[in-house]
């Protein structure tokens, strides 16, 4: 098995640690991960991608320019990385700030509204867990419970007693991933 | 399980110092490095093994600290980025003048001037020829991984103080900024003060007490002893050549065509390969680990199979020159390499690839 | 005759067991040897042989190292006080001292000596100030004073052209993390008993860890000024030390 993940979207969406959950759960199921950030300016308030790879073998680049999957959180990256997606792939978006959806025919899309879900759980440090959710409900490559332990790892002691919070949060998000019917 | 971290290729060489024994680091802050000093900095080792670290004025001042704890042979270190090592010239040149045993560990970011803090491999030149005035030479590593990160700090520290010479982690701004998962080496306590004076006392200056002073220079105004010296140094790098020589090959049995590519290039350059294997060329990767010393016989022993050589580098084509003089007319070498902090796409290098071939 | 006069009893000087036998290679009339002459005595005085390290700056005293018999470290330029912060940080048990001149301290080195000085590192800077470039061949220095000729300002040094002479000193004295500051000079008997008490005092400061230690010494260069030894003492005394006064500048 092998998993090429670009997760972009504005710096503060909490891009770069929902990878790193990501990949800290593919750890914790023996496999061999990559996690490579855009880096610099960009990172305080502009957009913002990072790059996962889970596999079950030696990974050999860690940069790469398709992806299996592409997870994306405002308009700027769709626009970077819809056609970057490989044929056949998954592309998962939150339609909030979204004025020109995707027009793929070939790859399998799907929404989560997470942030207006946020907003109406009164809180926005959750909206990445919503869209991990949904995006292990759309495509099961890690087990819930070995994302726990990735969070576990992850997050310093002091946060841990947000761990359930955020295991609700991954459970909401898997509810209300909504499939969009091809174009 | 509990020493298996996620970790950036920064952030572990700090906790590889640390548990490497290191004495001291001095730095200063410069992007795409500057987690190695903030880590340090939050797991403050001097409350532990009571390593030292400390901020400096500058790369300059960095590298002069790092001369000076050297100098009473403890094991110290700095890190920066290509403009921080060009003001840490200087001092290179002085430290391996002094035969003094030190780890410099450069993530690489795109040049000249001020540049680019994306990744680049445009420090290749100026770390493996010396990187300073005078005839010397650093031992350089090339990590390809974030492990490799973690277990070149042990390596680099062990070859400085086989040879008492300064020794370079050679990185780039992705291996220090991407997260893999790394083993962690279990801590080793730092040299105590009587085993620095059983191992390095006969040239550390560690308080002249029952033997002759010890003093760390640089300066020798007669050419006749000047020139002597220079030969002594010659010698252990012809040593070094002799005994140290590390690299990797994939696929390299029954190759036709070879990439060469270090660092992350290495890695981009593997999955070029695995591309070009599903195409049914016949290309394997050769990598070396170590820059200097290149592992110019090792690369000259597969020419007589191949048919041609790509070197695949994030600079217009630096260690291209040292492929081609260890492999001479016998077959084309070529460079692809992008530059400026783009990065190259393994689909690239297989283009480049087979216009290599076709050419 | 001489037998009846060179007895142990009668011994009123000595050189001192610290100097090496290396013939000094300073011009007659240079102040190193003298400030030499001082740290060796002061050395094996305080009995800590076994546990000072120098540096040896870039200059005239490039070669110091071969003069005192304790171990040293020779400094790429200007950078002693970085190099002196990396061996006490490692070793706080080790007397550290930096020697440096004018054009090594106060030009190329102003960053490094401002920052070690700064942080408040506990060692003692030595800081011979001639106002001119000795080993170069007698080039401007920071210190030059106005109207001073050298190699590099022949028609004597101008504000319009060159800026102003360096008090460094008194710079010194406004960093918190620097607990003594004195200017001190070598020209005369008393000059030299001076000095040496303030150099015992900087190096029991700075060993105590009371902060950076600054000592400096306004010197001759009979060569770059071209003047014979007595008359660089005089002119000295009567153009030197009127813009940099001998005394203590900070004690706490």
């Amino acid at each position: 098995m092998k998993e090429e993940i670009i997760i972009a979207g504005f710096g503060g969406q909490g891009v770069l640690s929902m990878g790193k959950i990501l990949a800290y759960s593919g750890i914790m199921q023996d496999q061999e991960v990559t996690w490579m950030p855009s880096y610099g300016p960009e990172m305080r308030g502009g957009t913002a991608n990072v790059t996962v790879i889970l596999s079950d073998d030696r990974i050999s680049s860690p940069i790469v320019h398709e992806f299996d999957t592409a997870i994306i959180l405002n308009q700027q990256s769709l626009d970077k990385f819809e056609a970057a997606v490989k044929s056949g792939g998954l592309l998962l978006y939150d339609p909030n700030g979204i004025t020109a959806p995707p027009t793929r025919t070939d790859v399998s899309i799907f929404t989560v509204a997470a942030t207006e879900e946020a907003a109406k759980m009164g809180n926005a440090k959750v909206f990445n867990m919503l869209v991990l959710g949904a995006f292990l409900k759309a495509k099961p490559i890690v087990q819930l419970e070995n994302v726990v332990k990735g969070l576990q790892k992850s997050l310093p002691e002091r946060a841990h007693h947000l761990i359930p919070m955020n295991e609700q949060a991954i459970l909401r998000g898997m509810e209300i991933v909504e499939r969009r019917a091809s174009a | 399980m509990s020493e298996l971290r996620l970790m950036k290729g920064n952030e572990v060489v700090a906790e590889a110092a640390i548990r490497c024994g290191c004495d001291a680091y001095f730095g200063y802050p410069i992007t795409p490095q500057s987690e190695v000093m903030e880590t340090l900095m939050e797991l403050q080792p001097w409350e532990t093994s009571g390593m030292v670290v400390l901020q400096a004025e500058s790369e300059t001042a960095s590298i002069n600290m790092v001369y000076g704890a050297a100098s009473a042979g403890k094991r110290v270190m700095t890190s920066s980025s290509s403009p921080g090592i060009s003001l840490m010239a200087e001092g290179l040149s002085y430290l391996a003048g002094a035969e003094l045993p030190c780890l410099v560990v450069d993530v690489s970011r795109g040049g000249p001037g001020l540049g680019t803090i994306q990744p680049s491999q445009a420090d290749y030149f100026m770390a493996t020829k010396g990187g300073g005035h005078g005839d010397f030479h650093l031992i350089v590593l090339a990590p390809a991984s974030v492990q490799e990160m973690h277990d070149f700090v042990f390596l680099a520290f062990d070859l400085a103080f086989k040879y008492r010479n300064p020794a370079m982690i050679l990185a780039d701004g992705v291996i220090g900024q991407m997260m893999e998962k790394v083993q962690l080496h279990a801590p080793l306590p730092r040299r105590t003060d009587e085993e620095i004076a059983r191992s390095s006392g006969s040239w550390a200056v560690t308080g002249k007490r029952n033997r002759r002073r010890n003093i760390i220079t640089s300066v020798e105004l007669d050419p006749a002893v000047h020139e002597k010296f220079n030969q002594k140094l010659q010698a252990k790098y012809a040593a070094i050549r002799e005994q140290e020589v590390r690299y990797e090959e994939l696929l390299c049995s029954d190759a036709e065509y070879l990439i060469a590519a270090y660092g992350i290039s290495a890695r981009i350059g593997q999955k070029a390969v695995e591309l070009l294997r599903a195409e049914g060329v016949k290309a394997g990767l050769f990598r070396p680990i170590t820059l200097f010393p290149f592992p110019a016989k090792e690369i000259a022993a597969r020419a007589a199979q191949l048919k041609g050589i790509l070197c695949v580098e994030l600079s217009a084509g630096q260690m291209v020159e040292d492929v081609r003089l260890s492999v001479g007319n016998r077959l084309p070498v070529a460079h692809f390499g992008r530059n400026g902090g783009v990065i190259h796409s393994p689909s690239e290098v297989v283009e480049a690839m087979k216009k290599m071939i076709n050419d | 005759m001489m037998e009846e006069i060179v007895k142990p009893e009668n011994l009123v000087y000595a050189k001192s067991k610290l100097l090496t036998d290396a013939p000094m290679h300073y011009c007659p009339g240079c102040s190193h040897g003298t400030v030499h002459k001082i740290l060796a005595e002061l050395i094996g005085e305080l009995g800590i042989q076994d546990k000072s390290v120098g540096i040896a700056p870039v200059g005239c005293a490039v070669m110091l190292y071969n003069y005192l018999d304790i171990d040293w470290v020779e400094a790429a330029h200007g950078r002693a006080p970085a190099v002196a912060t990396g061996l006490k940080r490692t070793n706080p048990n080790l007397h550290i001292f930096a020697y440096q001149g004018d054009g090594d301290l106060a030009a190329i080195g102003t960053a490094e000596i401002i920052h070690a000085c700064n942080r408040g590192e506990n060692i003692t800077i030595v800081f011979i100030n001639n106002g001119i470039y000795g080993m170069t061949g007698g080039q401007m220095a920071p210190t030059t004073l106005l109207g001073m000729k050298t190699a590099t300002s022949p028609q004597g040094r101008k504000a319009d052209l060159n800026g102003y002479p360096f008090k460094v000193s008194e710079m010194m004295a406004q960093l918190s993390g620097v607990s003594y500051v004195t200017r001190q000079a070598v020209h005369t008997p008393s000059a030299v008993r001076q000095t040496k008490k303030a150099l015992k005092k900087a190096f029991e400061k700075a060993y105590a860890g009371k902060g950076t230690s600054f000592v400096e010494v306004v010197a001759t260069c009979s060569s770059g000024w071209k003047l014979s030894p007595t008359e660089a003492n005089r002119w000295m005394a009567e153009n030197m030390l009127p813009f940099y006064p001998l005394g203590e500048i900070k004690d706490i």
